[in-house]
């Protein structure tokens, strides 16, 4: 069957190039929904990864030969490439690291060790992943300095005039998620990083959720930090990007010592490389940055916005689809959404959704989605949540709907 | 296969525990929770003269983790330590062993057995047996 999205977007023909998607489950088709958890690679990615250990594996910035030169210009023409992908100013505010989470330790170690002291604040949000709330309590823990929360309303948007109320002159840092991986809300992230910025607050975005969804111009933004994965954008797991403007790379002691972040060393004194290298310790994951560029490639060559329509298109069926079915409730009704869809099957556990649906070949993530102060802040232990890339199909959900279907039948 | 694994004597103790309250008198108790997902469990039990008189449990958690907290405090009553023992390990092999017909009366306990075929549930029936058996643990080692 050929299927076009109203929008005209070529999914059937998109969905070609994702192998994974052309198995059964137990039996029926795979219809993947979570993408939020990770996203599926197309051939050109897996090309990618299997070209360089076949035929360039060399290590970097270090070889005088052949391979090492070919390998390292492969390895920074991918920095580059994702650099402008985000419109980084320069490739050497773009730090690899294996994902968000890396990237936001590496901010909370080392910006946190120079500028975050006793009774200082850091500010995040109701709806963060437990990768932008532990790193930051580890660091309140060592320096004495104080957590602060935005909350959010019952529809999952972030109370901006309650932001306003806690920045103040110990406010260090504002360290929040631009898409939230539970509620799909898209957080006002220009506006915060403005008021931020008019009392010199830097801010750090989670971009995790965002980067497969929404077009990313950090300059834009003008935000400080940005962090996101390389898996969940079509590209290998254990790559992931750190973009930080270089007045503060510059004065942030490195994360790790190692190989590749020296200038020189001896047993009085080590100095340190120039960025980025001074925040890359240690040989890199080479195949896995070769390979998010290529899912770089792939995904601008879909179409950073058609992918986005054909998306809000899936997001509002789905939304429709579910709120028409009596017993399920949704979770994130915020008018700025992408991404996913969080719902509640009443009188059903999640876990009890997620394996009926895999029965039906639907895998969705059931469970507190590292966010249990999320769960805890709507009284929930758990939701099922469907999340969509581009090539998912409108037929999919109808697969979905069904299968919830048959999960109201055996919980009756 | 869903079938399997939602019979309607697993759904029945999910919808209607008769065991599901919190045990005034207990001298044995426990929780224990799993990170990966967020279930809770408190398991509660009295044991008089060496033999347990009656066991209870409060839950937050999938149906899976309720049936088997709601027919383990069924099974559980009446038996000396040694029973309790045998019980568990029977129920933990039963679910993590060789694949054999346990060797100890489980009762429809036996129709968790279907939870094999769910790996990722394994741990969701086995949460409230594990909470009892830690659970006994320290009341042992109380003088």
């Amino acid at each position: 069957m050929t299927q076009m999205s109203k929008n005209g977007f070529p999914v059937e023909r998109i969905r070609e190039d994702f192998p994974i998607l052309k198995q059964l489950i137990h039996g029926r088709p795979l219809v993947y929904l979570d993408s939020a958890a990770t996203s599926q690679k197309p051939q050109s990615v897996i090309d990618a990864v299997v070209r360089y250990y076949r035929e360039e594996n060399a290590n970097i910035h270090r070889g005088i030969h052949y391979l090492s030169e070919r390998a390292t210009a492969d390895y920074e023409a991918a920095r580059r490439h994702i650099a402008r992908f985000i419109n980084a100013p320069d490739p050497r505010e773009t730090i690899f690291v294996r994902g968000t989470t890396e990237a936001i330790n590496l901010v909370a170690h080392s910006y946190g060790r120079r500028f975050i002291h006793a009774d200082d604040e850091i500010v995040i949000s109701a709806m963060e992943h437990h990768s932008n709330i532990v790193p930051w309590q580890l660091l309140c823990e060592q320096t004495g300095a104080k957590l602060r929360v935005i909350p959010i309303t019952d529809d999952g948007e972030l109370i901006v005039d309650a932001y306003a109320k806690l920045l103040n002159s110990r406010t260090r840092l504002v360290s929040v998620v631009h898409v939230s991986n539970v509620l799909g809300t898209i957080n006002p992230v220009k506006r915060l990083v403005e008021m931020a910025h008019s009392m010199h607050i830097p801010v750090l975005l989670d971009g995790a959720q965002a980067v497969p969804h929404v077009p990313v111009d950090v300059q834009d933004l003008d935000c400080d930090f940005y962090a996101f994965s390389g898996h969940k954008l079509f590209g290998p797991t254990g790559i992931g990007l750190l973009y930080g403007k270089t007045a503060w790379l510059d004065q942030m002691p490195p994360f790790q010592g190692g190989g590749d972040m020296i200038s020189t060393v001896s047993f009085e004194r080590t100095t340190y490389n120039s960025l980025p290298y001074k925040f890359e310790a240690g040989t890199p994951n080479i195949a896995g940055t070769i390979g998010l560029g290529a899912a770089v490639d792939y995904f601008q060559g879909v179409g950073v916005e058609a992918a986005a329509r054909h998306e809000h298109d899936l997001l509002d069926y789905a939304t429709e689809v579910l709120a028409a079915i009596p017993g399920v409730r949704l979770l994130g009704n915020a008018p700025e959404k992408t991404g996913c869809v969080s719902f509640l099957v009443d009188g059903v556990h999640a876990h009890d959704v997620g394996t009926i649906l895999d029965q039906h070949g639907v895998a969705i993530r059931a469970g507190h989605h590292c966010a249990m102060p999320l769960m805890e802040r709507y009284g929930l232990a758990a939701t099922a949540r469907a999340s969509f890339a581009f090539y998912n199909t409108l037929d999919e959900i109808n697969v979905l709907a069904e299968a919830i279907d048959e999960v109201k039948e055996v919980f009756s | 296969m869903t079938q399997d694994l939602y019979r309607q004597v697993i759904l029945a103790h999910y919808r209607q525990p008769a065991n599901r309250y919190k045990l005034d008198g207990a001298n044995v108790a426990g929780y224990s929770h799993n990170p990966l997902c967020g279930d809770e469990i408190s398991v509660y039990a009295r044991i008089d003269s060496g033999r347990l008189t009656e066991a209870s449990f409060e839950a937050r958690g999938c149906s899976i983790v309720q049936a088997s907290a709601d027919m383990m405090a069924d099974c559980v009553r009446g038996q000396t330590r040694a029973d309790l023992d045998a019980t568990i390990t029977a129920f933990e092999s039963m679910l993590e062993g060789p694949d054999e017909e346990p060797d100890v009366a489980l009762g429809d306990l036996r129709l968790l057995r279907e939870v094999r075929k769910f790996p990722v549930r394994i741990k969701c029936a086995l949460l409230p047996w594990k909470t009892l058996r830690d659970a006994l643990g320290k009341s042992n080692s109380q003088p």
